[in-house]
């Protein structure tokens, strides 16, 4: 995976040499919501689920703080911020409930809750608009250490270990996986499946709220639509980033790199002039290849 | 003699699953210090038992109590609270994690599991392997010595010795006695007559949902076992009467229409060899997991069989697929019909779709001849079309009989019937035997597994039975009483009967 990460990168390098701090701070702005979106889904896949209502919820996100924050202080934005990151746990606790109880497939579960929040976002702000205070954007925007290190690389690493870290080393993580590899075996080892599946999607459903705080640090505005591209592409951040869909196998560091080097396919294109429009033929070709690269490497692995 | 008190005391247990009724009233009694078997033939209620002993469901009626007192589990982890800790046939492992991870998910102590690893000769097994990158039978006593390191009262062995080699099997039976010297006890639940009477003290047979004797192996216990589990019902004599036809081999020239040579596998399936003539029916007749499961997916090509060979009319065969089989006249009736059968669709494009293949041209299906071919098989098995614009909504009986018609219209060399009777009403079953019969007057070979062992004697010629992945008796039909085919079946087998 970090191969993928340095090949792109020295590709956009070779195409365009000037590359320097500023274009490195454009990748981290393009790239911090998607590789949120890309943790939260990730957490959920993990656990043998997915989760469709991401980009929604993110959109929810969204709106919810710039609408909030637009005339807040500095601290006062913090607060919202931590508010929202709740309120994420808790949408994400309403899928997994809905689906432990009554159990239906997540992808209809979560499919549904995505187009209720997505008309939620539409009722908190029905036009892009709102702000945030300009020391709150610049925990993304802003570079405080070097210039060679964005605040968003920053920020992403530590949202990132503040969330994972806490669930992998402790039992949760373990059932995360158990429950994902084999949920059979995963009971008759004793482990309470349901509640397993339900702090998934509480994770990945803070992972949501935080990426949709990253649309706001990064856009400045809220925008009700915003979240429409990052559900599936974090489904194929997750893919690209070696999880199986299957569940049980991969962990968070692939699928974050994964969602640099998406992002670095349209900017590649425009420095080679190439149509963007051929991103997603691209991004979907990458997948493809990655996939079949891993399923030919296992084949290979079990013909002695 | 003060009798050991009892552990486990399971009184009056019932369970039905909607109409199905798999437990009517099961009793099972523990004592302490013994080594318990549970015996009972296919659909007799064992595993709904033990499932709800181990906590995967709850009973209907009845009690269940653990040291004298009534308990009701929900989940697994409530049984091993209370001392009764299962050992199940897939391990309740977790592929893509390591053996450390896995153990730490029971809490088991690594250290402990160890140590009985060792006394299975495993001791130096790597920890930190995946749980998907070993063999089975090291997953076995992974799980068998983890649930040894939880220190149960009760430890339950579900077909532990099946995938296992002798040897092993010699080490885990050591260790089951050395748990029954400590004061506690073993529930062990096999097909193998012989083991029952080698370790296990006591024995619960049950048979038809209802537990019909308790007996002690040893002394000549095997018998009253096998008899307990054939019942003596006055109604079965009537069914017991063989067909009355004896086969002739009316082309004694001709190479067998199949034949099977030291066919192996997978774990289950080891060494097996026999022939079918054409116009003869071979019956198979085995308990679960024998091996029969693999043979029939050899034969019908969906799967690969590790060695041994497979001819037809004398020719040796590459099955690689379905369509190979098929095109070699070698077809599959199996024992989950809607496992052949497309749901949706109608009685006749389910018939048709062999015809298929025929098909020169891509366009237009020669709707004429189909319908025709499609006509005939309907009569000749005299399926109820009137209900059926989709075949899911016909019944079992009418849905096997749309199988078997898409072959007779097809057309076939040998029949392969997987269990084609389980679940099927008497009236249809007659038909389908009926059948069965018919298609091999007109020169078919089949080849019939079933699961109700007094089948044989009614529509075969023949019969073999599978143990342990291999042919250990061979009858014909006017001998394959049940009582012969049940003994051969659990392993026991006078020496020199098997000749192929």
């Amino acid at each position: 995976m970090p191969l993928l990460l340095i090949g792109a990168l020295a590709i956009t390098v070779a195409i365009h040499p000037d590359f320097g701090a500023f274009d490195l701070q454009s990748l981290g702005l393009g790239a911090l919501p998607l590789a949120l979106a890309a943790a939260a889904q990730a957490v959920v896949v993990l656990s043998g689920g997915v989760d469709l209502s991401i980009g929604s919820l993110m959109a929810v996100a969204n709106v919810l703080s710039a609408r909030s924050m637009q005339h807040a202080s500095f601290g006062e934005s913090l607060v919202l911020a931590a508010l929202v990151i709740l309120g994420g746990a808790v949408a994400g606790a309403l899928n997994g409930a809905i689906l432990v109880l009554s159990r239906v497939p997540d992808v209809v579960v979560t499919l549904a809750n995505g187009f209720i929040w997505g008309g939620v976002a539409l009722l908190i702000l029905e036009q892009p608009g709102g702000g945030a205070p300009e020391d709150f954007l610049n925990l993304a925007t802003g570079t405080l250490f070097t210039p060679w290190l964005p605040n968003a690389f920053v920020l992403l690493v530590v949202a990132v270990v503040a969330v994972w870290l806490p669930v992998r080393s402790t039992r949760l993580g373990l059932t995360l996986y158990a429950v994902g590899s084999d949920r059979t075996a995963a009971f008759r080892s004793g482990i309470d499946v349901e509640r397993t599946r339900f702090f998934a999607y509480v994770v990945g459903g803070m992972f949501s709220a935080i990426g949709g705080l990253a649309l706001t640090m990064t856009t400045g505005i809220g925008s009700p639509l915003s979240g429409t591209y990052y559900t599936l592409s974090a489904l194929a951040a997750v893919v690209i980033g070696g999880v199986s869909l299957a569940g049980g196998r991969g962990g968070m560091v692939g699928p974050v790199i994964a969602a640099c080097v998406l992002t670095l396919i349209p900017t590649d294109l425009i420095f080679l002039n190439i149509d963007p429009n051929y991103g997603q033929v691209i991004q979907g070709t990458l997948i493809v290849l990655v996939v079949m690269g891993g399923g030919l490497a296992l084949l290979l692995k079990r013909q002695p | 003699m003060t009798e050991a008190p009892l552990l486990l005391d399971a009184y009056d247990v019932a369970k039905s699953f909607g109409a199905v009724v798999a437990l009517r009233s099961a009793s099972l009694r523990v004592r302490a210090g013994e080594v318990h078997a549970l015996m009972g033939a296919n659909g007799a209620g064992k595993s709904t038992l033990v499932k709800m002993l181990t906590g995967a469901l709850p009973p209907d009626a009845g009690v269940i109590s653990i040291a004298g007192r009534p308990r009701r589990f929900r989940s697994p982890a409530e049984a091993r609270a209370a001392g009764l800790v299962s050992v199940y046939q897939d391990p309740a492992l977790v592929p893509d994690l390591t053996i450390t991870q896995n153990l730490r998910l029971t809490g088991a102590n690594a250290g402990v599991v160890r140590k009985w690893l060792g006394e299975f000769g495993f001791g130096g097994l790597d920890f930190s392997d995946f749980v998907r990158d070993l063999p089975l039978p090291s997953l076995r006593l992974i799980d068998l010595a983890r649930a040894l390191a939880a220190e149960p009262d009760i430890l339950l062995l579900d077909e532990i010795t099946a995938a296992l080699p002798a040897d092993l099997a010699e080490r885990v039976f050591a260790v089951a006695r050395q748990w029954r010297a400590l004061g506690h006890s073993v529930i062990f639940i096999s097909h193998r007559l012989a083991e029952v009477s080698a370790l296990c003290d006591r024995a619960t047979v049950l048979r038809d949902g209802v537990t019909v004797g308790v007996v002690s192996p040893a002394a000549g216990g095997e018998e009253q076992i096998v008899s307990l589990m054939l019942g003596t019902e006055p109604g079965r004599a009537a069914d017991m009467v063989p067909h009355g036809h004896t086969y002739r081999n009316r082309a004694p020239g001709k190479p067998p229409a199949l034949e099977v040579v030291a066919l192996r596998c997978g774990a289950m399936l080891r060494d097996v060899t026999f022939r079918v003539q054409p116009g003869e029916v071979l019956g198979v007749a085995a308990l679960e997991g024998q091996g029969q499961q693999e043979l029939f997916d050899c034969l019908a090509g969906l799967r690969r069989p590790d060695a041994g060979t497979i001819s037809a009319e004398g020719k040796a065969l590459r099955l690689r697929h379905p369509a190979d089989a098929i095109r070699e006249g070698i077809v599959l009736v199996p024992a989950d019909r809607l496992h052949a059968l497309l749901h949706q669709r109608s009685v006749r494009e389910n018939i048709a779709l062999p015809l298929v293949r025929g098909l020169r041209h891509w366009g237009l299906l020669p709707m004429r001849a189909e319908t025709a071919r499609v006509d005939k098989a309907v009569r000749r098995l005299q399926i109820d079309t009137r209900a059926a614009a989709e075949v899911r909504r016909l019944s079992g009986g009418n849905q096997q009989k749309v199988v078997i018609a898409r072959w007779v219209a097809a057309g076939f060399k040998t029949l392969l019937c997987f269990d084609p009777t389980r679940g099927i009403d008497i009236g249809t079953k007659r038909q389908i035997y009926t059948l069965i019969r018919e298609l091999a007057a007109g020169g078919a070979s089949i080849l019939l597994f079933t699961s109700e062992l007094p089948e044989i004697p009614l529509t075969c010629d023949r019969a073999i039975v599978l143990f342990g992945g291999q042919v250990v008796d061979e009858l014909p039909a006017a001998e394959a009483d049940e009582a012969r085919l049940l003994r051969a079946a659990h392993g026991l087998v006078p020496r020199g009967t098997v000749s192929v």
